[in-house]
């Protein structure tokens, strides 16, 4: 799915990413821990093709594209999500329209025809329900004066209808509450399948409690220091970053 | 413009036999000399087959456009006019002038077209194509002229209005905006070609909106465009004008002027979408569209709306305005304009409380790329009569770029202590950060602007009549296009 070989990366001449391999498989959930400051984010935007950032030396393959030559919405379509951990605020665009919009973006990138409005309607709906996310609130302007909580369902009802092949979730935990967290964790399991790849990027183990990833990697100033199963999520919430990060 | 013109002859002619165009045969033999003066108007007069009373009305506004100063501009950067160096009646060109096939339509124009969604039927003739085919509104037209007949609305030509309805015309043409108002209104009072005349009598609500047959006829306008609506007692209109499609138009200067008149209990709604050819990357080319539009609220209770979408021209001076004679009477001005690569626009409007109780509205979108500069200019004056008169203005501004401007410009003028004004203001830049938000969520980076701007615009856009309003978002996505990265 995701092959990430030797990357480096810098932002107006600074060095953030310094080295970094990951090898993300069909039907696996990865989770990405590291302090502040680490890379976690900058490796989020990279793969998604954020501009501003320079890749100075390194690969990434995407299901057999060079990703890194693709552009932000050509990614998009080929299924590549991420859950923005601050998602942007759009005034005067209605929420279910905005959905509408990337669904048939992405329905034409694939030569489909639009989704016909009733099917788009229950679909919306259906996913809607299962995250606890009020109609009322899809006639709202995107994301604008929700809650930090009601901002982090709305990405993932978008992922959701989406349904993308690579989903990568930046903090989406910071801001929620226990009942959110769980709902918006729920969320994601639904979507695991064996064709689909999560990269879970998070401060905290919390958030794995709900979604157990298959894999453990701990980035440390720019590459990833250890890598393990779910148990070095449990060692690293005992011995905190600077620890496991002396002893990789 | 002038390729059209006969084709839209053509068209009502089949909508309604008895209209004769004097010339229409002999079309290529009319030339009349380039140059301003008498003679010429009295030709324009006589190709129309004017009564006296119409001519004297052109000649007295003759003499007091030769009177008055020239217009000085604030903000626009507009080249000296050559008064001289114009026709002042638009020749169509003759058949073997024109362009054979949309092959020889500049590929631009076509793929707006083809974005729009215009049928290749309207395609050639919106480019000046000649074409024989009758067109569906055709039909569509004469259902409607027959409808509304019977409930004694007139919709007609403004030259058919002054051989058919003269004591309408001559009662309230230049009752709004006075010959002597400034000097476009009184070069178009002179020369004025051709433009739209609505009456709707006492008591009679229109029972569809006004235009949709339209978007052909509201091409017939030429250069100077002579509209005049009148709604009588407890009637209501909404009137769309303009056209989405971008028209090939040998036009520099168009000063249209444009009055509206509403009696006791009336509403006028009149929508705009303009988007003539705003010349080219560089700047050459270009309408300039200098409008005068203005409507009176005279009686009671009466209301008068404008919504405008403006993305095209060169140049664009147009302040719709809202005289508001009688008591309880009601103003209000929904725009959106939409400045991109060298464009000017200084748009806004004039609310004038006269009446007591009087409100009025202002909500106007600015959204400026490229290098181009978009103004809002506005007025509210509230004389000492209007008690208890209200205004609520509200200007947004949209930045695409670090090249371009927009300023806003608000007089307030209040003449007695129990009115109530407000004016809210606020600039933005277009957010990077959002862009990239819904690239990616798929969407490509035109379609991500356009998505952007028109929840900007969605406060204004919403008041258009529903068709027009979808086309008006697709046409804002498109004069942003390579506005971006």
């Amino acid at each position: 799915m995701l092959e990430i070989k030797n990357l480096h990366v810098s932002i107006e001449e600074k060095k953030i990413i310094k080295g970094l391999d990951l090898s993300i498989n069909k039907g696996e959930v990865h989770a990405l821990m590291g302090p502040n400051g680490s890379g976690k984010s900058t490796l989020s935007y990279v793969l998604s093709g954020k501009d501003k950032y320079e890749i100075n030396d390194g690969t990434i393959d995407y299901n057999g594209k060079n990703l890194l030559e693709l552009d932000v919405d050509e990614r998009a379509n080929e299924g590549l999500f991420l859950a923005f951990q601050y998602p942007m605020e759009i005034p005067g665009v209605q929420t279910s329209f905005f959905l509408k919009t990337a669904i048939n973006s992405k329905r034409k990138y694939l030569g489909q025809s639009e989704m016909d409005a009733l099917e788009f309607a229950k679909l919306m709906k259906s996913k809607a329900e299962e995250l606890n996310i009020s109609t009322e609130m899809l006639k709202r302007d995107l994301n604008v004066n929700y809650s930090g909580g009601e901002k982090k369902k709305q990405e993932i009802l978008q992922m959701s209808m989406l349904s993308p092949k690579m989903a990568i979730l930046d903090e989406t935990d910071s801001g929620l509450d226990i009942d959110a967290l769980r709902i918006v964790s729920e969320g994601v399991n639904k979507l695991r399948n064996s064709d689909n790849s999560f990269l879970v990027i998070t401060h905290y183990q919390r958030l794995l409690n709900y979604i157990k990833p298959d894999f453990v990697h701990i980035i440390a100033d720019g590459k990833i220091v250890k890598s393990g199963d779910y148990s070095l999520a449990l060692e690293l919430e005992e011995k905190g970053y600077e620890e496991i990060s002396q002893t990789a | 413009m002038a390729a059209t013109e006969q084709t839209i002859k053509q068209v009502n002619t089949l909508g309604n036999s008895d209209y004769k165009y004097g010339f229409s045969t002999d079309v290529d033999e009319i030339r009349p000399p380039k140059g301003l003066n008498e003679e010429i108007i009295k030709f324009i007069s006589a190709q129309k087959d004017e009564p006296e009373w119409m001519l004297e009305w052109r000649l007295n506004a003759f003499k007091v456009f030769n009177k008055l100063p020239k217009p000085q501009w604030a903000k626009l950067n507009i080249p000296e006019i050559d008064y001289q160096d114009c026709y002042y009646y638009s020749i169509p060109k003759s058949l073997k002038d024109k362009p054979k096939s949309l092959d020889e339509i500049d590929p631009e124009i076509l793929k707006t077209y083809e974005k729009l969604g215009i049928p290749l039927k309207e395609q050639k003739m919106l480019s000046g194509i000649a074409v024989d085919a009758v067109f569906d509104s055709v039909s569509v037209a004469t259902t409607y002229k027959k409808q509304l007949s019977d409930l004694g609305i007139v919709f007609c030509s403004i030259s058919e209005a002054v051989k058919t309805h003269p004591e309408l015309v001559k009662k309230y043409l230049g009752s709004v905006i006075p010959v002597s108002d400034h000097s476009f209104a009184a070069l178009n009072s002179a020369v004025f070609t051709d433009g739209s005349f609505i009456y709707i009598p006492e008591g009679v609500k229109c029972p569809v909106e006004l235009s949709t047959y339209f978007r052909i006829n509201a091409m017939n306008t030429g250069q100077f465009e002579r509209t005049l609506i009148i709604a009588d007692k407890d009637s209501y209109v909404s009137y769309l004008e303009g056209c989405t499609a971008p028209m090939r138009d040998e036009n520099q200067l168009h000063a249209a002027n444009v009055e509206l008149v509403a009696l006791d209990n009336a509403e006028i709604k009149y929508s705009t979408v303009q988007n003539w050819y705003p010349g080219d990357k560089e700047g050459k080319g270009g309408i300039y569209n200098f409008v005068t539009k203005r409507g009176a609220c005279r009686g009671k209770n009466s209301k008068i709306s404008w919504t405008q979408v403006e993305t095209g021209s060169a140049i664009t001076w147009k302040y719709p305005s809202c005289i508001l004679q009688g008591d309880n009477s009601k103003g209000e001005f929904y725009s959106v304009a939409i400045t991109n690569n060298m464009q000017q626009a200084d748009t806004g409007t004039k609310m004038i409380h006269i009446g007591k109780n009087t409100s009025s509205k202002i909500i106007s979108k600015g959204i400026s790329a490229g290098k181009a500069n978009n103004t809002y200019r506005g007025l509210v004056n509230i004389l000492s009569k209007a008690k208890n008169a209200r205004n609520f203005t509200q200007c947004d501004s949209l930045l695409i770029g670090n090249q371009c401007g927009a300023h806003t410009v608000p007089y307030i003028e209040s003449s007695n202590s129990d009115s109530m004004v407000e004016h809210e203001a606020t600039t933005s830049k277009i957010n990077e950060d959002q862009l990239f938000y819904c690239q990616q969520r798929g969407l490509n980076s035109e379609d991500a602007v356009g998505l952007i701007v028109n929840g900007f615009c969605k406060e204004v856009l919403q008041h258009l009549p529903m068709e027009f309003a979808v086309e008006a978002q697709k046409l804002v996505a498109i004069s942003l296009e390579g506005s971006v990265g």
